[in-house]
This record gives structure tokens, C-alpha cells and sequence, in this order.
């Protein structure tokens, strides 16, 4: 591969950018106008503007990004995370320009988009998923009734869904049938599908995911796990590997069943499949994401690997580079997402940065597509940077971590940097001691 | 005469009150959508809703009125 389209934005772009220049390989970027000024636009040999600042007309429209593919003869789209990266009909448009998706086939993102489907081709698998609804749910008396079997809490999710959007808790059956028909109608507006289902709400639960890479020989291995289970509003926020809780039987356990769940639809490319686990460590599907992950630099800092170039190479048809028993890891490794939002309330807050300034030291790795004097929109997720501590260990990396925060500098918009230092902190967090309810709990105290 | 003002820049997503609307205290006049979260605008006291000053799809920044109340 000679030329890559990069069909993403901020800091995921511009991480692309760095590994197909390790790689000799020449990026095509392509940006909206709100994003015309940000460092990796600027300094990018080719870059095409593709359109307004909306997702809709920018970043999501595959006939000007195929376009500009075309002008400039690339080779390959990588599509970077969210945005187009999930579309099974893009990845089909890609193809049928004979143009490599770097990713996996069309046919399994549509598998894996489609939560229900995803959930029986995994029972299928053979791997365990969350007690709940065969398939798609008829009707409110359905999931009332089948609430009542499992025993509430419960969750209803929107089969087209992900992301956190068009999921909600029920505690009874009063809110169950609210939530059902809300529920319902944002997922027809969202993702123009209301089909739903149900899975029993697992209280005090960890999110724990694993990342695995299919080739087109029939291989398929994992990279070991993330703990996730710091979130807000189902969102991530700190993620670390390898997880303070899991006990060495069970993460053996749940790796294999990951390299199980790719085997079963042949997989090819990155993948994470994430799932739920309970305080007696019982570990249940949740769902696949068929893509690079936000996370995925934890995972590099443990192993010492390049992703991206993993993806590039798979790309090409080439064998995983590396056997299951050759992958070992090294040390500890956090990520923290910065986000441009109220630390208490997290409300967005867009506006200017004015200085973003950190330490460069041995162990830290800041992945940004901003920097000091750069304008953070309102158009797009609200992620400005991801900070990436190494250590030896948990203790060297919450550390490292600490002063880390001390020591950096970002100012002129709201973010979440004050958070952190609050739970760098907090005892609980320190043990290794949390689960997806924990951020719940450290805002209450900010609050106090 | 009280206006409702954007807490932040977005877009607008819906309009949940017409003119002439009588609302309450802490009722969502329209919400906003910014960095992907949809952001509920609600006024602080009751009353008849004068004027609405935008329209679903605009883009409006952090103190643009968005509101009139009578």
C-alpha cells in the first residue's frame, strides 16, 4: 500500500497519519470546515475539505469521501472509529470502488451492528450472553412478561443501537412500560429501526472488553483485556489494562471465548468484543465492536505493538504478524479521555483551548488532534485528547498519572481534568476497586 | 419580559413550545444538541411564550436568545 484515506477526525486521524508515515505510506486526509485549522489538517501534504461543519454532510458523506478516494487513487480507506467506521454499506461502496477497507468484511459489520443478531450468533458461538430476550421483543406485553421471568432491574436496548444510545434501565414494571415506547420511538429516529430487546440488568457489574485481530488465513488471537468500567452516561472515561479485578483463571477464560466469538464469523482485522462480568467474575457478551477502538493505546504501551500497522498489514492479506504464544505483555498502562465538559455535571463545553501544555516524560503518550490556540466545536464528540500513562506496574502507572495531572496545562474550555485528580485520589480507585456505578459515586463527593 | 438564552453553542433540535404557549417553571422550551448530547432548555418561571427566535437546524452560540417570554 502506497496511499491511505483517512475517513476520520481529531485525534484518531491524526494517529493514523503517524504510523503510514512510519510506514512510508502517504495519507489523504479529509476534514470539514470547522475542523480546517486543527494541527494535522494543516501539516497534512494532501488534504481535501469535504464539506460543512454537520457529520451529515462532512464526515458522513461517503460519496464525496469516495470521491476525493478516487482523485487521488488511494489504495485504502481506514475509517478511524464512529462515523463511518460501522457501515456496512460503506464498507460494501469501498469495495465495489476496489478500494480496500481496512477492517472487517461488510457482512460481519452488518452481523455485529444488529444487536440481536449479534447476541444469537454468539449463543451460537457458544459464548455466554446476558440472560434475556431470544431475538427481537413483539411488543411492551412481551418484555413485561419476560421481565417478570428474569426479575428486575432490567435493561432494554435498541437492537440498531451502540454507544450508549437508545439503552435504559427499568426498575419496575411502570417505568418498563414507559421506557419501552420511549425507548422505541428514539431508536426509530436514531437508527431508523425501534426493534428492542431485553437483557437482566447486572448490578455491580464490570465492563470489561478484549481486543482480538482475524486475518484472511483463518487465524485469529487475542491481545488481552481493558477494564472500561469507568463511564458516564455509558460512555468511557479511564480504561486500563491489565483489569485490577479479574482473577488470572477467568481472564484466561475470557480471552479464549473472544478468540471463540472471532472464529465463529471469521473475523478479519481489529475487533473488541466487549463484555459484562459480575462480582462472582461470571462473564457475559455484550456486544462486538468491528473497529479500532478508542482504547486501543493501552493495549500498545502492554505489548509493545503498533495497531494501526497490525490493521495495515492484515489489510493487505497478509498473516497476523505474531502467534497467541508469542503475545506477552509488560507492565500497566491507564488511558484517560479528555473531554471538553462540565467536571460535575458533564455538560458539554465547547469554546477556544487557549494553552494545552503536559510534561513530555518517559511512560506518557498524549493522543490529540488540538492544541493550544485551537477551536473546539460543538459538531462533534466532545473527546479532546486522550492522556496514556505507562508503568511496571498499577502502582508506577497511578504514579505516573498523578503528576502527570499535576504538571499538565489546559485551559480556556470546561473539561474533566479536575475528575481525575479527584479519583487518582480516592482510595477505591487506587485498589482497583470500582465498578460501572463508580463515577455515580466521585461526583456525589465533588458535589459535597 | 424575560429571554431564554443558550447555555451553549449547538444546534437546535426541536422546538417544544409555540407562541402563545403558556409554560411552567422548569419546563423544556427546545433542546440543543452540542458535541453530540442533547441538552434540555428550560425556563426558570412560568408564563405565555412571546416569541421563539429560531428554528429547528440552527446554530446558535453560547447566549443567543433563543426565547422570549411575555
Amino acid at each position: 500500500m502506497k496511499k491511505i484515506l483517512i475517513a476520520n477526525r481529531g485525534e484518531i486521524a491524526a494517529r493514523i497519519v503517524q504510523t503510514c508515515e512510519k510506514l512510508g505510506i502517504e495519507p489523504v486526509i479529509v476534514y470539514s470546515q470547522a475542523d480546517r485549522d486543527l494541527p494535522y489538517v494543516k501539516n497534512a501534504k494532501i488534504a481535501y475539505e469535504i464539506g460543512e461543519p454537520p457529520v451529515a454532510k462532512s464526515y458522513l458523506n461517503s460519496e464525496r469521501i469516495l470521491e476525493v478516494a478516487r482523485t487521488e487513487k488511494v489504495d485504502a480507506i481506514h475509517p478511524g472509529y464512529g462515523f463511518l467506521s460501522e457501515n456496512a454499506n460503506f464498507v460494501r461502496e469501498v469495495e465495489n470502488a476496489n478500494i480496500t477497507f481496512i477492517g472487517p468484511s461488510a457482512d460481519v459489520v452488518e452481523a455485529m451492528g444488529d444487536k440481536v443478531r449479534a447476541r444469537e450468533t454468539m449463543q451460537a458461538a457458544g459464548v455466554p450472553v446476558v440472560p434475556g430476550s431470544d431475538g427481537a421483543l413483539k411488543d411492551v406485553e412481551e418484555a413485561v412478561k419476560l421481565a417478570d421471568e428474569i426479575g428486575y432491574p432490567v435493561m432494554i436496548k435498541a437492537s440498531a443501537g451502540g454507544g450508549g444510545i437508545g439503552m435504559q434501565r427499568c426498575e419496575d414494571e411502570k417505568s418498563l412500560r414507559s421506557a419501552f415506547v420511549s425507548s422505541q420511538n428514539r431508536a426509530k429516529a436514531y437508527f431508523g429501526n425501534d426493534e428492542m430487546f431485553m437483557e437482566k440488568f447486572i448490578t455491580n457489574s464490570r465492563h470489561i472488553e478484549v481486543q482480538i485481530f482475524g486475518d484472511d488465513h483463518g487465524n485469529v488471537v487475542h491481545l488481552f483485556e481493558r477494564d472500561c468500567s469507568i463511564q458516564r452516561r455509558h460512555q468511557k472515561v479511564i480504561e486500563e489494562t491489565p483489569s485490577p479485578f479479574l482473577s488470572d483463571e477467568v481472564r484466561q477464560q475470557i480471552c479464549e471465548a473472544a478468540v471463540q466469538a472471532g472464529n465463529h464469523v471469521n473475523y478479519t482485522n481489529a475487533g473488541t468484543v466487549e463484555f459484562i462480568v459480575d462480582e462472582e467474575e461470571n462473564f457475559y457478551f455484550l456486544e462486538m465492536n468491528t473497529r479500532l477502538q478508542v482504547e486501543h493505546p493501552v493495549t500498545e504501551m502492554i505489548t509493545g505493538l503498533d495497531l494501526v500497522k497490525w490493521q495495515i498489514e492484515i489489510a493487505q492479506g497478509n498473516p497476523i504478524p505474531k502467534k497467541q504464544e508469542e503475545l506477552t505483555t509488560k507492565g500497566h498502562s491507564f488511558e484517560y479521555r479528555i473531554y471538553a465538559e462540565d467536571p460535575v455535571n458533564f455538560m458539554p463545553s465547547p469554546g477556544k483551548i487557549e494553552t494545552f501544555d503536559y510534561p513530555k516524560a518517559d511512560g506518557v503518550r498524549v493522543d490529540t488532534g488540538f492544541a493550544s490556540q485551537t477551536q473546539v466545536t460543538p459538531f462533534y464528540d466532545p473527546m479532546v485528547a486522550k492522556v496514556i500513562i505507562y508503568g511496571e506496574d498499577r502502582q508506577d502507572a497511578l504514579e505516573k498519572s498523578i503528576s502527570f495531572f499535576n504538571e499538565w496545562k489546559l485551559d480556556g474550555i470546561k473539561h474533566n481534568g479536575p475528575l481525575f485528580t479527584t479519583i487518582l485520589n480516592e482510595e477505591s480507585f487506587q485498589k482497583g476497586n470500582y465498578t460501572t456505578n463508580y463515577l455515580n459515586h466521585v461526583k456525589t463527593k465533588v458535589n459535597n | 419580559m424575560k429571554e431564554i438564552k443558550a447555555s451553549m453553542a449547538g444546534t437546535v433540535l426541536n422546538v417544544l413550545v409555540a407562541e402563545g404557549e403558556n409554560v411552567s417553571a422548569g419546563q423544556a422550551v427546545l433542546t440543543l444538541e452540542s458535541m453530540k448530547m442533547e441538552i434540555p432548555i428550560e425556563t426558570t418561571e412560568e408564563g405565555e411564550v412571546g416569541t421563539v427566535n429560531v428554528n429547528v437546524g440552527d446554530f446558535v452560540n453560547e447566549g443567543d436568545i433563543l426565547v422570549v417570554m411575555k
